[in-house]
């Protein structure tokens, strides 16, 4: 199963990233607010059963993937609802 | 009076290694070098991670790195009371590793910095700091792109009532919250520093405050070896 693994800065964290990208697109003339930069991570899972897939994921998450101090993750699967 | 073992663990991409060991050897101890796939260390009284770009920094500063072999030893030896110093990308590992509260991210200014700061010393009941005056203010360089330690209100709180946040700068130069240069964990024996020190212990250098950190992490060393003698 193919899974989806978005992580991103926690609100109130300082994300000097999406600042940098917010002030490059106000300049391209967007005129956007509160840009913040993560990061995905796409992967392939060997269980079927997405329940499974998604706590194996989790873990993942929390051993590795994401930094719970400073970052959230949302996890997505395909074909899952 | 013989020299006290400590072990600079070398990561791939670690490029401050050598001048750890160099600056170690200096002050008096014997400096070794230990490969990151090394699941034991050698008999060492002291560990030192040094500063560079484990891995890339890839996923996050010292995400990687935390789960070498080696780590496995560095936590036992930190378990034990050991003196662990992590310098630059050492103390992203041991943040990482859990060893160390909170968490480095990119400075505020997303630029790479690299000059020399001031540092006032805020605690001097740890054995890194031991040498220094409460106060005082040493001169040491820095060299990072993600150096802005983030704690939340809580764990910062929590680190200052505990007297952990050991080092901040005078002149925040990355963001960090409170102006943390350093800290050390609640036990005291395991400190994170983004300063170099290593890069500071010879006038050629331009000072030697950084002779002064790492004296305190030889002498611990010194007392830890003395004791596993007499045991």
């Amino acid at each position: 199963m193919r899974a989806t693994v978005l992580v991103r800065p926690k609100p109130g964290i300082l994300d000097p990233q999406g600042q940098a990208v917010e002030g490059s697109l106000r300049q391209l003339g967007f005129p956007v607010g509160d840009a913040r930069v993560g990061r995905v991570v796409d992967l392939e899972v060997e269980s079927a059963d997405p329940a499974a897939a998604r706590a194996e994921v989790e873990r993942m998450c929390e051993q590795l993937l994401a930094n719970p101090l400073i970052e959230s993750y949302e996890i997505e699967l395909e074909g899952a609802s | 009076m013989s020299k006290p073992r400590i072990a600079v663990v070398a990561f791939p991409g670690s490029n401050d290694d050598r001048d750890a060991l160099v600056a170690l050897q200096a002050l008096g101890a014997e400096a070794v070098a230990v490969w990151h796939a090394a699941e034991h260390l050698p008999d060492v009284a002291g560990i030192v991670l040094p500063g560079g770009f484990s891995y890339g920094d890839y996923l996050r500063c010292g995400a990687i790195a935390r789960f070498s072999p080696a780590m496995r030893a560095v936590s036992e030896f930190a378990a034990d009371g050991g003196p662990v110093l992590g310098i630059c990308n050492g103390f992203q590992i041991l943040c990482e590793a859990g060893l160390l509260p909170g968490a480095l991210r990119p400075n505020a200014s997303l630029s790479f910095v690299c000059r020399d700061v001031d540092l006032r010393i805020e605690r001097t009941d740890t054995p890194f700091t031991s040498l220094c005056e409460p106060g005082q203010t040493l001169t040491i360089p820095i060299k990072h792109g993600e150096g802005c330690w983030y704690a939340d209100d809580g764990l910062l709180g929590e680190l200052e009532a505990n007297g952990q946040i050991v080092l901040r700068y005078e002149d925040n130069p990355n963001g960090s919250i409170a102006d943390v240069a350093g800290v050390v964990n609640a036990e005291r024996n395991v400190m994170g520093l983004m300063p170099h020190p290593e890069h500071a212990v010879d006038p050629l250098l331009g000072s030697t405050d950084g002779a002064l950190i790492l004296r305190g992490l030889v002498e611990a060393a010194r007392d830890r070896s003395v004791v596993g003698i007499g045991v």
